[in-house]
């Protein structure tokens, strides 16, 4: 029987009184990948922050490998095995890339398999290892989506959640970045992509959950979903 | 005597923009790392000149004194932190008005216990003689401090630059929301900042006590000085804190002695500009 490595279930996330999720709920199956898919707006971010305790659900819950985890802080969360690559990246920008990955060296937790560290993100990207003493602020956005990469996986993570990682990057840095996640999936990890590139998340997805108005609209195999299918159309289209 | 006016102001200035630094890093870290102003600073710099005040006339050497009322002020940092502040967690106006509150408590005992006359502090015995050199005689003791403050500089640069504690600190002054995400532990990086930024203010303050003595009003003499250093130095910048404390000891010292009547001006105008026009300050990245 496959493991549920990420659930939620009824998830009422606000900002202040603004109701942003709506009973929100879907399940990551262990060693899968899920697209996450919506329009601008949908909630897509606003589920990534409840899941890393940024934000508090006022209804609902998560549970990571079983475990309930909705309401702890982030920093525990963290330590329990979700990592985040944020919308927009988010480097440590006046932190040279080492100390970036540095500061997010979390210890590998139980049944995971080659530990993630220093020496293993730079063998992932060789350029981070050419820049390991730069300034985090001066690199390229595609180094920086890179070290928000490497710095989720220096986490160890059980359950790896990604923002939207093609956003503002050049067609070929989407290719490479593709590649990465394609290999971190083929290596075992659970993943929650997040994408507004439909094309690349349908070439990456086992399953697609669509978002709209911060409920969910569509949840199933992403061999069901084809890039011309009408709930594409319906709920990720632009009119 | 012109030369030995610029001198000795000179030396007065970098002497008292060292104390400005002990002062002043510390509030700069707390500054950035937890957005509030602790505005108990001053009074922790007080506090200091007075446990040292009592440990010399309980005998004590200098130099223990001088440690010993930074670790009972440290101690009162971490106190604060962990017992008031962080149960406002979040309630960043709340924190601000406590320390506020804490700064009056802490000045109305000080009144209490050390009464309302000025307490001179005695510098220790072997710096007291001016020393003499090409044909000037400079305060010794003054050389000292400025001596004490720039290790005290490296030593915090070190920290800061080299260790993976300093650098959790300043993902922390980066992005908080994210320095959580990835795991460190913020809560346990605000009291390390709350010691060290309360110790060093003792230190300062014990180390102040021989050239400002110690007096009632004393923690809202420096107070001001230190908002001016971290709001031109920027706040969470520890280098903006070395280079706030030294242009702040200029202009104090300097308009003090050459216009008096202007020295608030002199020291509050190029803060107001530096708000207005460059409101991150000279080498800091937090908004204030
Ligand atoms: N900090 C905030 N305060 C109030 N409302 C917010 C805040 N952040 C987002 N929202 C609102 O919540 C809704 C969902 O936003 P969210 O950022 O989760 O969307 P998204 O699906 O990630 O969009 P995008 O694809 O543009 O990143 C939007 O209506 C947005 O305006
Ligand atoms: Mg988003």
């Amino acid at each position: 029987m496959a493991t549920e490595a990420l659930r939620l279930e009824g998830i009422d996330t606000y900002y202040g009184d603004s109701h942003v999720l709506h009973g929100l709920g879907f399940t990551l199956q262990a060693g899968r990948l899920l697209g996450l898919l919506g329009r601008n707006g949908a909630g897509k971010t606003t589920c990534m922050s409840t899941i890393m305790g940024f934000l508090k659900p006022r209804n609902g819950q998560v549970a990571l490998f079983g475990e309930p985890v909705a309401g702890l802080m982030p920093e525990t969360i963290a330590r329990k095995g979700i990592c985040l690559v944020p919308q927009g990246r988010r480097v440590f920008r006046s932190l040279t890339v080492e100390e970036n990955l540095m500061v997010a060296g979390l210890p590998a937790k139980n049944g995971g398999g080659r530990p993630w560290n220093l020496d293993r993100v730079f063998e992932l990207f060789p350029r981070l290892k050419e820049r390991h003493a730069q300034v985090a602020g001066s690199l390229s956005g595609g180094e920086q989506q890179m070290l928000a990469i490497g710095r989720a996986l220096m986490g160890n993570p059980r359950v790896l959640l990604m923002d939207e990682p093609s956003e503002g990057l050049a067609p070929q840095i989407v290719t490479e970045v593709g590649r990465t996640i394609a290999q971190l999936k083929a290596e075992g990890l659970s993943i929650v992509l997040v994408e507004q590139n439909i094309k690349l998340t349908l070439n990456l997805a086992d399953d697609i959950v669509i978002i709209n108005t911060g409920r969910v609209a569509f949840s199933g195999r992403a061999d069901e979903v084809q890039i011309d299918s009408p709930i594409v159309a319906q709920h990720l289209g632009v009119f | 005597m012109q030369w030995q006016f610029w001198i000795i102001q000179t030396l007065n200035s970098v002497a008292f923009g060292g104390l400005l630094f002990l002062l002043s890093s510390g509030f700069s870290l707390i500054f950035g790392l937890m957005r509030i102003p602790n505005l108990a600073h001053g009074a922790f710099f007080m506090l200091g000149t007075y446990f040292g005040y009592t440990l010399l006339q309980k005998g004590l050497h200098f130099w223990p004194a001088a440690l010993l009322g930074g670790i009972g002020v440290g101690l009162l940092g971490i106190a604060l932190e962990r017992f008031i502040l962080r149960k406002l967690s979040g309630n960043e106006q709340g924190q601000v008005l406590v320390t506020l509150g804490v700064s009056f408590i802490i000045a109305d005992i000080c009144l209490l216990v050390w009464t309302g006359d000025p307490m001179p502090l005695a510098a220790p015995q072997s710096l007291r003689r001016p020393l003499l050199f090409a044909g000037f005689a400079f305060p010794t003791y003054r050389l000292v401090v400025l001596g004490i403050a720039l290790v005290a500089a490296v030593g915090l640069y070190l920290l800061m630059e080299r260790t993976r504690l300093g650098a959790m600190i300043r993902a922390g002054v980066d992005d908080m929301e994210m320095a959580r995400g990835v795991g460190i532990p913020v809560s346990r990086l605000f009291t390390t900042v709350f010691l060290l930024g309360a110790t060093l203010a003792g230190i300062g303050g014990v180390l102040g006590g021989p050239i400002l003595t110690a007096y009632p009003g004393l923690d809202a003499d420096m107070l001001p000085l230190a908002l001016i250093v971290v709001i031109l130095g920027g706040a969470g910048s520890l280098l903006g804190a070395f280079v706030g404390s030294f242009v702040v000891g200029f202009l104090y010292n300097f308009g003090i002695a050459l216009a008096p009547d202007l020295a608030y001006f002199v020291l509050f105008f190029p803060m107001v500009l530096v708000l207005v026009f460059l409101p991150q300050g000279l080498f800091g990245r937090v908004q204030i």
